[in-house]
């Protein structure tokens, strides 16, 4: 199952400094980005889809299958930079907040139209944030509304949830004025996300849009999300042959800005991974999105083109404090990490152009340490620590997941493989566990089950509550470290640093709390970060790969 | 005849029912589900909380199981979490029907083609180094996990032949009329559609032929061989009649019988051997579904498509028997 | 007969006596293709016994672990020490393969006696008491036997939620349970009826004495036949298990079934990975298979000509 980057996002109360340079992110250059202008006009592009689109509305989408179709046909007030995660103008050209942060001036493009002909204005803007905010029944269900929920908050009549939607006004035809309930440091760079792309009004209102129910034991979705997608994109919804399983889009011909220059988008779904592999090498697609590491110098000697997205990831071994009283104790902890050799899980298990991981977050992101440094295995070092604290005999109850892939963690069985044999060599027993992803595996890891566990997180944006915020920023986290005294101590050193106005002040909390981290708490132990790839026919131009994994396909061309 | 068919079809109710309850109680109790495939892995303890008491998922398993059987008489089996998420389980049924009947249909035609005329010419050569050849052969052909063979083909033919690997057809404009690609082509007239179709038919179809080709050829040796011994043949060699004329009129015939109930017999294989042939080369078959639904734990299409399985094993295997009472009467009177 | 599913599928005598086995054993010993059979189990069960001995290495080391680099698709190839190179986690696959045919043994040994025990228990009861027993024993049959095998081994296995070597053999096993039980059913029913059976009972032999000595020793043929065709079921059905993702996911004691399913990722790169391992269930399937078939023509009394 794949999943995008954006499929998961937090909201983040930050009360921060305003500003859009936090998320710059320096060392994502692409070397890959096509200089635009060539490439051949027509064609059609067949890229290999691991599963069905759920729904065509992001307002509605979750999982990176529905946001990457939704992607080429929508745009929302802001976008990011391809290949960053700097936001830039799209619908709006400008957005300037006001002094107190909590009013934003959005100044729109003009002469764009939605797919359906009506014109994109300040009001179909305010139409569309009315609509967010006023989802009813079904539509509040976290299951649907996610994004909403975990970057706005709540909703017009739960009052309990407060939003951080205040209203939306329409001051001329090409001006929209957002105004917020609280300061935050994610605005206006939430409104990048798929999730918040504008559709058209008419289209909204026509097809009955807000009318999700929950059947059974899951959603369904009206007309507008499943057959009348209208944004303003490059794309045009065309059809979803579902005996046939493909998808399918054709060029907006009145698209106002560069017009596209493929004929067509073809999304054919193929589950099953050695199958997308195989459909490339037959020409069967034109290229598929996560292609497995140790296929990869495979595919370049074959003449594609494996596009490597910067590693905006971590894997880590989480570790639970609650049920085995030695884990709490920091020499036990610190020997798993001694115990543990990185560098040649590193090598060995993981694609080209990962590497170790010294904190819990990659070097791109504002407030990562430069002076923390890999701890080097040593086993006989791992032993002694053990014997200090009384933990010779200890007995883990380990966790590691099947059936599933997740960017960070290409194939946790061998990545597990790896690791238990080191755990095993400094004398620890295991009592392993494997369940899969979605049956059973994140639940029982959420209900504290096992001691030790694999997982990972893939950034939403630079920011550094983004990744130890979200790990640590209370203490009934995955780890349970509210069981040692200091898993108080960070949380509030986290929230701290989150509401800390001055961006190099926050950056310097940030660096210390990582070295904190690191040094003194160690609730798990940070393995790797491993750049996803996407895989392209050679004669495909101008997709840029994105940390974000927000690649449109509207600048690309065919042969 | 009538109240043999009346009392099968009454008893395939209750077997479903029976098996429906059991499959229901144990995809409640299973961890994850819905909730858990909903939410991924940004759930928490009370987001999921919430969630099962909006779905209703932390009521009593048997109130749970009578509201399921009340949507489901009105078509409602639910929705996938996994497969196809969003959609109905039924229509997700209905979509992806056709094409594994399309490919067993091709299976089962590529191993009679073959399975047939050589099991014929073993029995007439019985004993022979053609006979122990083609029985060994057969032999192998139930002993090679089916999975492996399609990869097999998938890896050499799809490569040395340009045949495609995945897939049912390619994304070009075809009509949709029955859900049987190669029939659409033909009713529209739009004859590259079949044979687009055709082509990506020809790999799976070859695989999964494997399995009933054994039995197949398997059955009409010994058929044939029993046919020989008979007491008609004997009277048709004596009367004078040539060669082909017996065999045609008495020996196939007669062995006939017996193929065309393991075809019968045949279909769970074949079923199970599709979950296994159509994930290899993703075609979207309710055979893949399952195959998906197993890896992605969605649960509401394993569910119905578990339950279809059975009606149509044993819907065929109702079929077969009546068959093969009409033809033979002998088992009629019984 | 319910259902009508499984009843063609017997096609061997239930009465099939003593003096049958003699005869049946006398013409297989004289067949080659039993012969090839039992020469080529033999050796497994020889391979697998002394496996421990015969593997070069650790099977669950990653000695060549640092010989394996995934992106750049590498993974340890044949040299001294290694005849046949390393597998994914650079474990050695000739210790692997040798390794892996003991736990294949195991599936194959222990899913069918799974199996037997089960429908000898279910079989008896019903072919035995008759009744409502015997009522009760068929519908449960009926229940199974209405889903594909295969399909029913996949759900069952899908239905624990902590995989494991058992949780396959279990699966594969359970699905035998109602042809075994059919198969003893209908040959004691058969067995009720005839002479020596009456002959005992007028001679006031207890019922269990009857079941024991009498009908269950006359129904070992065709149980037999059955079990050989089971353990090499058995073996390709586990394999099918893994390949989709339902098997034992601790590969560190390996299975052939389990090495095959789980390198599907690397098989148009790395086919050595998934042909051995093919080979090797292959092989053996067709071992049992040989066995089974000849057991079953031989034991079928319309072939005592």
């Amino acid at each position: 199952m794949v999943h995008s980057v954006t499929a998961r996002r937090r909201w983040v109360a930050a009360i921060g400094f305003l500003s859009v340079s936090a998320l710059a992110l320096s060392g994502c250059a692409q070397s890959q980005r096509d200089s635009g202008g060539g490439g051949k006009e027509g064609g059609t592009l067949t890229f290999g889809a691991a599963g069905a689109p759920k729904l065509f509305d992001p307002f509605y989408a979750t999982d990176g299958e529905t946001f990457r179709v939704s992607r080429q046909m929508f745009e929302g007030l802001v976008g990011f930079k391809p290949g960053t995660a700097e936001v830039e103008p799209a619908l709006a050209t400008k957005y300037e907040p006001s002094a107190d942060g909590k009013t934003w001036t959005f100044t729109l493009k003009e002469g764009v139209k939605f797919h359906d002909g009506t014109a994109f204005n300040a009001e179909a803007v305010c139409f569309n944030f009315e609509r967010w905010y006023n989802q009813k029944g079904a539509g509040q269900s976290d299951a649907v509304s996610q994004y909403w929920l975990d970057n706005f908050g709540g909703f017009k009549d739960t009052p309990d949830k407060p939003s951080l939607y205040k209203s939306c006004t329409a001051k001329d035809a090409k001006t929209a004025v957002i105004e917020l309930n609280e300061v935050t440091s994610q605005f206006p760079s939430v409104l990048g996300f798929t999730s918040f792309s504008i559709s058209s009004p008419d289209a909204l209102k026509k097809y009955d849009a807000d009318n999700v129910q929950a059947a059974g034991d899951a959603f369904t979705f009206p007309a507008y999300a499943n057959e009348h997608p209208t944004g303003t994109g490059p794309f045009k919804f065309s059809k979803y042959d579902k005996a046939n399983n493909t998808v399918e889009l054709v060029r907006n011909d009145d698209y106002a800005g560069t017009k596209a220059k493929l004929d067509k988008i073809v999304f054919k779904i193929i589950p099953d991974e050695t199958a997308r592999k195989q459909a490339l090498k037959a020409g069967d697609i034109d290229g598929y999105d996560l292609p497995n590491a140790a296929d990869w110098a495979g595919l370049k000697s074959d003449g594609f083109n494996v596009a490597i997205r910067p590693a905006f990831n971590v894997f880590y071994l989480g570790i639970n404090q609650k049920n085995n009283p030695k884990l709490a104790d920091l020499k036990v902890r610190q020997a798993l990490q001694y115990a543990i050799n990185r560098e040649q899980l590193v090598k060995s298990q993981l694609p080209e152009g990962a590497k170790v991981a010294t904190q819990f977050m990659p070097d791109t992101v504002n407030g990562y340490n430069k002076s923390l440094t890999a701890v080097k295995y040593d086993p006989e070092k791992a032993k002694s620590l053990l014997a200090e604290a009384g933990a010779s005999d200890l007995t883990l109850k380990a966790y590691w997941p099947s059936e599933v892939t997740r960017p960070y963690m290409p194939s946790p069985k061998d990545l597990w493989g790896a690791i238990a044999g080191d755990l095993q060599k400094a004398g620890i027993k295991l009592d392993v566990v494997t369940k899969p992803w979605n049956g059973g595996y994140l639940t029982d890891v959420d209900n504290s089950i096992p001691d030790l566990f694999l997982l990972g997180w893939t950034g939403d944006n630079g920011t550094a509550h983004n990744w130890v915020g979200t790990f640590f920023g209370r203490t009934d986290n995955r780890f349970n470290t509210g069981v040692s005294p200091w898993g108080k101590t960070l949380a509030d050193a986290l929230a701290k640093a989150n509401s800390e106005p001055n961006e190099s002040e926050r950056t310097k909390q940030y660096e210390e709390i990582n070295k904190k981290i690191m040094e003194e708490y160690l609730p798990a132990i940070p393995i790797s970060h491993s750049p996803p790839a996407l895989v392209l026919k050679s004669d495909i131009k101008g997709v840029v790969p994105s940390p974000l994994t927000d690649e449109k396909f509207g600048p690309a061309s065919k042969g | 005849m009538l109240r043999y068919t009346i009392r099968r079809l009454i008893q395939l109710v209750g077997v479903v029912l029976v098996l429906s309850l059991l499959l229901f109680a144990w995809l409640r109790v299973l961890p994850g589900g819905p909730v858990s495939a909903l939410l991924g892995d940004r759930s928490t303890p009370e987001k999921a909380a919430e969630l099962t008491k909006q779905l209703g998922l932390d009521q009593p398993i048997v109130v749970q199981y009578f509201k399921f059987l009340g949507r489901a008489a009105t078509g409602d089996f639910g929705v996938s979490t996994g497969v196809q998420p969003g959609d109905s389980a039924l229509d997700i049924f209905l979509q992806r029907f056709p094409a594994t009947l399309e490919l067993s249909f091709f299976a089962i035609l590529i191993a009679i083609a073959i399975g047939v005329p050589l099991g014929y010419l073993a029995a007439k050569r019985r004993g022979g180094w053609f006979d122990n050849l083609s029985v060994v052969g057969s032999l192998i052909g139930v002993a090679v996990p089916v999975f492996f063979l399609a990869y097999v083909l998938k890896g050499v033919a799809s490569s040395s032949l340009g045949l495609p690997s995945s897939g049912r057809q390619d994304a070009i404009d075809a009509t949709r009329v029955t859900g049987f690609f190669t029939l659409d082509g033909i009713i529209t007239g739009e004859w590259d559609a079949t044979f687009n179709a055709l082509e990506h038919l020809i790999l799976p179809a070859i695989a999964l032929a494997t399995i009933p080709f054994a039995v197949i050829f398997r059955i009409t040796r010994a058929a044939v061989l029993d046919v020989l011994d008979e007491d008609f043949v004997r009277t048709a060699e004596s009367k004078g009649l040539t060669a082909p004329v017996i065999r045609r009129r008495h020996v196939l015939r007669n062995a006939m019988l017996p193929v065309v109930t393991t075809i019968g017999l045949q279909t769970g294989a074949l079923l199970s051997g599709a979950v296994l042939t159509e994930k290899v080369f993703s075609f979207a078959g309710v055979g893949e579904a399952l195959a998906i639904g197993f890896e992605r734990r969605d649960y509401p299409v394993l569910l119905l498509l578990i339950i279809m399985a059975t009606i149509v094993y044993v819907v065929v295997n109702l079929l077969v028997d009546l068959s093969y009472a009409l033809i033979d009467p002998r088992i009629r009177t019984r | 007969m319910v259902l009508g599913l499984s009843a063609k599928k017997e096609k061997i005598d239930a009465t099939a006596g003593v003096s049958l086995a003699a005869s049946a054993w006398k013409r297989l010993r004289r067949s080659p293709v039993f012969l090839t059979g039992a020469v080529i189990i033999g050796i497994f069960i020889l391979i697998s016994l002394l496996s421990p001995w015969l593997a070069p290495h650790d099977p669950a080391n990653p000695m060549l672990i640092d010989q394996v680099v995934k992106a750049r698709n590498e993974i340890p190839p044949a040299q001294p020490g290694h005849p046949l190179g390393g597998d994914l986690q650079g474990r050695d696959f000739l210790s692997r393969l040798l390794v892996g045919s003991q736990q294949t043994l195991i599936v194959g040994v222990g899913a069918t006696l799974i199996g037997l025990t089960g429908g000898l228990i279910l079989g008896t009861l019903a072919g035995a008491l008759g009744g409502w027993v015997d009522s009760l024993v068929m519908r449960v049959v009926d229940v199974m036997l209405s889903l594909p095998s295969l399909l029913l081994a996949f759900s069952i296995a899908a239905m624990f939620a902590r995989p494991s070597q058992f949780t396959v053999i279990l699966a594969v096993s359970i699905v035998q349970i109602p042809v075994f039980a059919r198969l003893l059913r209908g040959s004691m029913l058969a067995q009720r009826h005839s002479d020596h059976v009456l002959a005992a009972t007028a001679l006031g032999v207890k019922k269990g004495a009857i079941v024991f000595r009498h009908m269950l020793p006359n129904s070992l043929g065709p149980v037999i036949v059955q079990s050989t065709l089971v353990l090499a079921t058995a073996i390709i059905e586990a394999a099918a298990l893994s390949f989709l993702g339902l098997g034992n996911p601790d590969d560190r004691v390996p299975e052939w079934g389990q090495m095959l399913g789980d390198v599907q990722k690397v098989f148009d790169t790395h086919p050595h990975l998934a042909a051995w391992p093919a080979i090797c269930i292959i092989i053996v399937a067709l071992g049992f298979t040989l066995m089974g078939e000849t057991l079953r023509e031989a034991l079928d009394p319309k072939n005592r000509r």
